[in-house]
């Protein structure tokens, strides 16, 4: 089973075994509007829990995407570098930006779960 | 980001902007709507295929009376040899010869008085300099009350002629009183998107129900600053405070087509000696980048071999075009257009060359020869 984590930044990771998966949750990408342009990281690049991990640009403005937690980036969607709209389109499902490896899975249980997410975009 | 304390002030749109379901930002000390719920790239791309309304009510309108010709003290545009029911650019500059401001001014037929319309960030600066630098030769009344509406793209010439028979005879740059479903206006054939359309001055009582009749029309989509921002973008067209301001004067701004040909020649504007001074030591240029990757404002650009030699003043994604463009002021030795570039974009040389402008081909309704 998978279970999906979210953080107060907006992205999301879903842990599948020992690899996860990241990407931005349908908040963001609404607030976000239209995605013209995604920079995804390379495989192999480490990665600290809250550190700049890709980025994605709106026509407006540009906006980094953190690493949720620590680890090694194991492969990206490369798709979005020629359909970055997928990100507006599915961002929890094709939109999704790198896998990675977690350092720690304990990084991964403290972050929000969907009910506290969805308090958390509630609130704001 | 929402600044809590700031108080925004609103344009006689705002309910209507609300009911649209736009989304609201802090602009020019004006809450308006970036963008509707189409999106900024729907929204650009209707505005080049369809039309595409906008509120620009933030921005100041004014009526200059007595001797308006003595406008050229602070502009170097050719105010007195400017023709009856013709609108005109110019640039508002300092005392340096710097610009203040860029701004369209009109003389309507059968009336001695000028109408100005200025940028909404700079119009209580640009109205108290205006008013200071004429004083004695004329004066200048505000029109806080009035709104102003843009029609933009390829069907609006079809659209107003329904709400105003006759307008289509107006062509780029020409300016006329018009009634549009029996509200009094001021018509202009210009706009800021590169397309044929017209600008709509409005009392401000009138503008919702003018509004709602244009929306009303299949074509009509409401259009919102995201998009008002990349189509003036791929047009080639300046944003003050971004792409000039007090420290840029006309030569290096690339905006010299703006000055009066009798006023290069009497020499006879604010900075006058420095502005035609030969090559300015910097330009202002279009520039492409090679990727996909946007270059935004504040972006270093370099020479092939790393040296600074400029910095982008707008940058962004061009719908029409599916790429990035942007704008800058380089080295003037590195003006001319198919030089290779390097942009700085989150500390990474992206490729970039330096191209014509616009970059997407301007479509007035000029008068047939």
């Amino acid at each position: 089973m998978s279970e999906v984590r979210y953080t107060d930044q907006h992205e999301w990771i879903r842990l599948d075994g020992e690899e996860a998966t990241v990407g931005i949750t349908k908040y963001a990408a609404e607030s976000l509007g239209d995605v013209v342009f995604v920079e995804l990281p390379a495989s192999g690049k480490t990665v600290a829990a809250g550190g700049e991990a890709a980025v994605v640009e709106s026509v407006k403005a540009a906006s980094d995407i953190y690493a949720p937690a620590g680890g090694t980036v194991t492969g990206a969607n490369g798709v979005l570098e020629k359909e970055p709209s997928k990100v507006n389109e599915d961002p929890e499902g094709a939109g999704w930006f790198f896998k990675m490896k977690l350092n720690d899975k304990a990084e991964f249980a403290k972050l929000m779960d969907a009910t506290a997410y969805g308090k958390f975009v509630e609130s704001l | 980001m929402t600044i809590a304390s700031e108080i925004l002030r609103r344009t006689p749109l705002h309910a209507l902007h609300l009911e649209l379901g736009g989304k609201m930002v802090p602009f020019a000390g004006y809450e308006m709507p970036v963008q509707y719920p189409a999106g900024i790239l729907k929204e650009h791309l209707h505005t080049r295929d369809s039309c595409g309304l906008f509120d620009v009510s933030h921005m100041g309108q004014a009526f200059l009376a007595g001797d308006t010709a003595k406008l050229e003290r602070i502009t170097p545009a050719d105010v007195a040899g400017l023709k009856e029911g013709m609108q005109r650019y110019g640039l508002l500059l300092t005392p340096a010869g710097t610009i203040k401001d860029d701004f369209m001014f009109s003389r309507l037929a059968g009336e001695s008085d000028l109408y100005l319309v200025v940028n909404a960030d700079t119009k209580e600066g640009d109205f108290a300099y205006i008013a200071e630098s004429l004083k004695g030769a004329a004066t200048l009344t505000t029109k806080p009350d009035r709104a102003l509406l843009a029609l933009q793209g390829p069907l609006a010439e079809e659209v107003l002629e329904r709400h105003s028979p006759g307008i289509s005879q107006l062509t780029f740059m020409k300016v006329v009183r018009a009634t549009i479903a029996g509200a009094p206006a001021i018509v202009s054939r210009t706009g800021y998107t590169g397309e044929d359309g017209f600008e709509i001055s409005l009392e401000g009582t009138d503008v919702e129900r003018v509004a709602r009749l244009l929306l009303n029309e299949n074509e009509v989509l409401p259009i919102g600053l995201g998009a008002r921002d990349s189509l003036r973008l791929e047009a080639g067209l300046c944003l003050y405070g971004h792409d000039i301001d007090e420290t840029r004067n006309p030569a290096q701004a690339n905006l010299m087509w703006s000055v009066g040909k009798r006023r290069k020649e009497a020499r006879d504007f604010p900075g006058a000696a420095e502005t035609l001074g030969g090559t300015p030591a910097i330009l202002r240029v279009g520039i492409r980048p090679e990727g996909r990757a946007p270059a935004r404002e504040g972006t270093e650009i370099t020479d092939k071999q790393g040296r600074v030699i400029g910095k982008i003043t707008s940058g962004g994604f061009g719908p029409s075009l599916n790429a990035p463009v942007a704008m800058g002021y380089v080295e003037s030795a590195f003006a001319a257009d198919g030089t290779p570039v390097d942009l700085l974009v989150r500390g990474k040389p992206m490729p970039a060359v330096i191209a014509p402008t616009p970059f997407v081909p301007h479509r007035y309704r000029r008068p047939q020869k």
